[in-house]
Parts: C-alpha cells; sequence; structure tokens
C-alpha cells in the first residue's frame, strides 16, 4: 500500500539548511497497521506530508497503491483519509456541515455522502450533536468527528498523525476504541504516528524514527525480544561507580542504561550473561539496596535505539516542532 | 451497536469508493463547494453584515450632509446633470462598501490556515487553482450583498435609475469584489496570522479609498492627485459605478472594464501562481 524509498526532505531556512527526513524507506503491506514511533521533530509530519503531496520530497520516491505520489497526487489523495496532528474543522460550521463540505471536496455523489455521514455519526456516537456548531464540541468530540470525516470518502489508508495529542486519557481511551472498531470492521491500511508507546505497541509493526532516520522497525514484540527478556532496574550506594562498572564490563547495553525517578537505575539484562537474573545480581560487587525485574516494553526500545526517552520531546512540547 | 449498523459498515470499504471524475469535474465541484461554505458562513454571520452598514452610513449621512450645503452643485465631466454633493458621494460609497468588505475577505484564507482548516482543502483531490478561485468568488459573494444594502438606499439620494443601469452597477460590484478580493487573497496567501494581514490591509486600502475619487470629482485635481488618482484600480471602479447610477464619469466605460478587468486577470493570476508554489 505504501512504498517509501530513500526520502529525503531539505528544508531552506534563513540561517542554511535543515534535514527533516533522512533517507526513509519503508514497505507497509495492503491492511497492515503500521506506526511511526519518535519524539518531535524526528519527520513523522514531514513523511506524511510527503504521503499526502503537501511536500514534495528532496529526492526519493514514494508511492500509495502503486502510484507515484508526485506524479498522480488527486489520485492518491483520494485513496487516503487523514486525521491531521492539529485540529482542521471549521468550528464555525456545524458537524453535519463539516460532512457536507468534505465528501462534496471528493466529489461523493449526495446520496452515499449522507448515508454515509449518518452511519459513521451514529457508530461515533455523535448523532445527537450532527446539527450543531463544532465550536461548542470538546476535544474528544473534534477528533471523533475528524475521524468520522476522514472516512467519508471510503479511503483505503487512513493515516492517523498523532491522533490523541492533547486529549485527556479518558477521550484518548475513547478515540482509540473507535479506531479499532473501524479497522476490524474496515480493515483498511492504518498509518500512524505518534510518540505514546502503548499507542504503538498495538500495530502490527513499528518504525522507531529519530532525527530523520529509521533506527528500527519490525513488529513491537520482535523489538522488545531483542532487548532479551528481562529489564533489570536497581537501586545502589554509589550510583555512578555502578554504572561505570555495566559500562565496562557489559559495552552490549552501553545505549540502553536508564536512570528512572527515585535514583534507580534501569537496563536489559546483559546478553553477555547467559544465567538468570537472580544468579547475575548477585554475582555483581555492589550491595543492592533494591532490584526488580520486568519485561522490556516499547520504552526500553526506543531508548536502546535513540539513546534518549521519549519522553524528553513530550516534555518540550511545542506542537510546530516537526512540520 | 445494533444489527442495522453493524451491517451498514459496507457503506464505507474502499470498495465503495467511486472513480476520481475527470480534472474539470473535481475542480467544479471544488470551487462550488469552497464557495458554499462562504455564502453559509455570510448567512451565519448576518449580524456582521449589519456591523458593517454602519460605516458608510456615517459617510453618506455626517460627511455627506454637512458637506453638502457648502458644496453646492457638482457637475460631470462628461454629460449627467448637476447633483448635491451627497448623491454625488453616494456610488462612491457604495464602492467602498464593496471594497472594505472584498478586502478583508482575503483574510479568511490566513484564519483558515491559523485554525487549520486550510489543510483539509489542501489535501482534497482538487488544484491549487480551484482553491483560490472557490475563495476569490466566496469574498466576492461577500462584498457585493455588503455593497446592495448599500444600492438599496437609492431612493433616499435623488437617483431613480432604470433597471438597466441598476444591473449595470450590480455588474460593477462584482467586478470591484473579484478585483479587491483577489487583492486580498494574494496578501493572504503567504501569510501566517491573521493579524499581520489586519495590519498591512489597513495601510493599503485607505488610499485606495481615497484615491478612487468616491469622494470628489476628478476633474480640477492637481497633477500629482490626478496622476495618483489614474494608478488607483478603485478610480475605474468608481466611475463606472457613477456612470451607471448618475451619468457622471470622468473615464470612458472601455477604458474603466479594461484597466479593472487587466488588474483582476493580472493580480488573480499571480495569487494563482504564488499559491501553487507553496508548501
Amino acid at each position: 500500500m505504501i512504498q517509501a524509498d530513500d526520502l529525503i526532505k531539505i528544508y531552506k531556512t534563513r540561517t542554511g539548511k535543515r534535514i527533516a527526513v533522512n533517507g526513509i524507506s519503508f514497505h507497509v503491506k495492503e491492511g497492515e497497521f503500521f506506526s511511526f514511533l519518535g519524539p518531535n521533530g524526528a519527520g513523522k509530519t514531514t513523511t506524511i506530508g510527503m504521503m499526502v503531496a503537501l511536500l514534495s520530497p528532496t529526492s526519493g520516491r514514494i508511492k500509495i497503491d502503486n502510484l507515484d505520489v508526485t506524479k498522480y497526487p488527486h489520485e492518491v489523495r483520494q485513496r487516503i483519509g487523514i486525521i491531521f496532528q492539529d485540529p482542521s474543522l471549521d468550528d464555525r460550521l456545524t458537524a453535519w456541515e463539516n460532512l457536507e463540505f468534505h465528501g462534496r471536496l471528493y466529489g461523493i455523489p449526495g446520496p452515499a455522502r449522507k448515508k454515509r455521514s449518518e452511519f459513521l455519526m451514529e457508530v461515533m456516537g455523535l448523532s445527537e450533536r450532527r446539527h450543531d456548531l463544532v465550536r461548542t464540541f470538546s476535544g474528544g468530540m473534534k477528533r471523533r468527528l475528524e475521524i468520522v470525516r476522514g472516512l467519508v470518502h471510503a479511503p483505503r489508508l487512513l493515516i492517523l498523525d498523532e491522533p490523541t495529542l492533547g486529549l485527556d486519557p479518558h477521550s484518548r481511551r475513547n478515540v482509540w476504541e473507535y479506531i479499532h472498531t473501524v479497522r476490524k470492521e474496515v480493515g483498511m491500511t492504518v498509518f500512524l504516528t505518534t510518540h505514546y508507546l502503548e499507542e504503538a505497541d498495538g500495530s502490527d509493526r513499528v518504525a522507531i524514527i529519530n532525527q530523520g532516520k529509521i533506527v528500527a522497525l519490525d513488529s513491537p514484540e520482535r523489538l522488545k525480544k531483542s532487548l532479551g527478556p528481562e529489564v533489570l532496574i536497581l537501586k545502589v550506594q554509589d550510583k555512578e561507580a555502578f554504572r561505570k562498572y555495566l559500562l565496562d564490563c557489559y559495552p552490549s547495553i552501553t545505549e540502553a542504561i536508564r536512570e528512572e525517578e527515585g535514583g534507580l537505575l534501569s537496563f536489559p539484562m546483559p546478553q553477555e550473561r547467559a544465567e538468570s537474573p537472580w544468579e547475575f545480581l548477585r554475582s555483581l560487587p555492589f550491595p543492592i539496596l533494591e532490584a526488580s525485574i520486568r519485561r522490556p516494553n516499547l520504552d526500553d526500545v526506543f531508548i536502546r535505539y535513540t539513546g534518549q526517552g521519549l519522553a524528553d520531546g513530550r516534555q518540550g512540547n511545542n506542537s510546530g516542532g516537526d512540520q | 451497536m445494533t444489527e442495522k449498523v453493524m451491517d451498514q459498515w459496507s457503506l464505507v470499504l474502499p470498495s465503495t469508493q467511486p472513480p476520481l471524475a475527470d480534472r474539470m469535474t473535481r475542480d467544479l465541484g471544488g470551487i462550488y463547494t469552497l464557495w458554499l461554505r462562504d455564502v453559509i458562513r455570510l448567512w451565519r454571520d448576518r449580524i456582521r453584515l449589519v456591523g458593517s452598514f454602519i460605516q458608510p452610513l456615517l459617510f453618506l449621512f455626517i460627511l455627506g450632509g454637512g458637506l453638502s450645503p457648502r458644496l453646492g452643485a457638482l457637475g460631470g465631466a462628461r454629460g449627467g446633470q448637476a447633483l448635491g454633493y451627497q448623491d454625488f458621494l453616494f456610488p462612491g460609497i457604495v464602492g467602498m462598501s464593496v471594497l472594505f468588505t472584498a478586502s478583508f475577505a482575503g483574510v479568511a484564507i490566513v484564519w483558515d490556515r491559523e485554525v487549520g482548516f486550510l489543510k483539509e482543502v489542501l489535501v482534497a483531490p482538487l488544484s491549487r487553482t480551484a482553491v483560490v478561485i472557490g475563495k476569490i468568488l466566496g469574498g466576492a459573494t461577500n462584498s457585493v450583498v455588503q455593497g446592495s444594502l448599500i444600492l438599496a438606499l437609492m431612493p433616499l439620494f435623488h437617483l431613480h435609475p432604470h433597471f438597466g443601469q441598476i444591473a449595470g452597477a450590480f455588474l460593477v460590484m462584482i467586478l470591484i469584489g473579484l478585483t479587491q478580493t483577489s487583492v486580498g487573497i494574494l496578501l493572504g496567501v503567504r501569510m501566517t496570522s491573521s493579524q499581520g494581514f489586519m495590519v498591512l490591509m489597513n495601510f493599503i486600502i485607505l488610499p485606495l479609498f481615497f484615491l478612487s475619487g468616491a469622494l470628489y470629482p476628478l476633474d480640477r485635481l492637481p497633477s500629482w492627485l490626478s496622476l495618483a488618482s489614474r494608478l488607483d484600480p478603485m478610480t475605474y471602479g468608481v466611475d463606472l459605478l457613477r456612470h451607471a447610477l448618475t451619468g457622471i464619469h470622468y473615464f470612458s466605460v472601455a477604458t474603466d472594464l479594461l484597466t479593472l478587468g487587466g488588474f483582476l486577470l493580472v493580480i488573480s493570476f499571480l495569487s494563482v501562481h504564488l499559491f501553487n508554489k507553496t508548501d
């Protein structure tokens, strides 16, 4: 469904050049749920811009449904439903008018437009509010309306660019329930960008993207397995000495050592050691004050491949970061 | 979820997607859709129409009413009987009303960018040329409606033109509306802040209005002012309006139409060109 080959996008800025996307290649199969996981400014939104022909690649090629995006922008756009990172509804129009506008722009004939809008609004629980101005909607309702709108022209590929950004946890869960329902019923290809690890966890494959490059690409399970079966979280007296000891003895985990709250250090079980974690702990020449073990999650994977936490990007959340 | 709802998922399966219409059909549909949106919004904000009705009234009744007793009759340079100042002023204020409304129609495209709605339009399968044309038509409609409200005051100003003249006045209002909306869109195409747009537009709009001859006759101006007036596209619009409504005019209809029409073509072409090149 998506074939991207060696995509590069360089922006000219006042001070010179900025490489937003630096040689990205990936293929997404029909019906696959594919995620881009990375911090703000990693190049996620720029890649989407090239997929929908809003931006032209500096070099490289991207095909959607076997159509070259640069050569057939309109044919490609008709196959795509997109939910943008930032709201993109006309809040002076009613929900229904927004859907009508969209359906007309995509050339959907009146009766089909009407039936689909009515049905999708009912599924998303918006029927009651259909003739209300969008400005009276909550953030979660707006997102749901945008999902409805993205589906009105029956796209083959649904692009979700940070679909739950700025929503409270309840609305996030709610929006995801609806997205999963749609996926189950329609079985369309979904391309998601996110910096929430738990959202990427549900996808078939994840590409971890950092500074314009894909640094890892596999199923979430395999990515997690690549770290080994366990992550150790320890508290020791002399943290720095302990860290140095780990770096010296176990170079394989250099990138993955991480400081957690409360002065804890976490790292995957070194692959140089074959015995059980408990034996490994007992062999350490340091007194251990606290220890716990958990399965690796995508956060660990992300740190392993990029050397930084996703949280770093989440903190300074300037929404214009990766436009 | 009810059975009925479950069944209807087939409505949105990708296989139900109709084939893409040809380019022309898509673009015409898109232009109509964009225009329709502006009309719906205009109707929804109709209270604003009343608000912008006040300013022209101040010009007509206070400025016009105040100057009129001192000025006596103003004659046309070519044809037309002499008129009281208020009656002379009236077509100019109709033009002003269209000019002001149309200028700020261009801010709509900046607003759309600010609130993110522009992206929804840009990822739709229609050309950017169609987007610009749709916006120009929407803005022009808005300004012509505004101008018509002033035009409806005609009987108060000793003007009783026949139907043909009123139709002519409408055509001129449309032409002024299209031209000035294009100017607004040309400025708005690259702008990201509506405040910046407003400031810039205020710089442009007053010279355009004052030089246009809406407030005074053009036949005995100092030469520098006469030259500046001739460079103002609005001059030809106001001249046409006054010609249609009162018979007074300073340029021939052909000169007016060619200048204004030519200006419209150049500006709208530039807007389309610039918009096509914007990422």
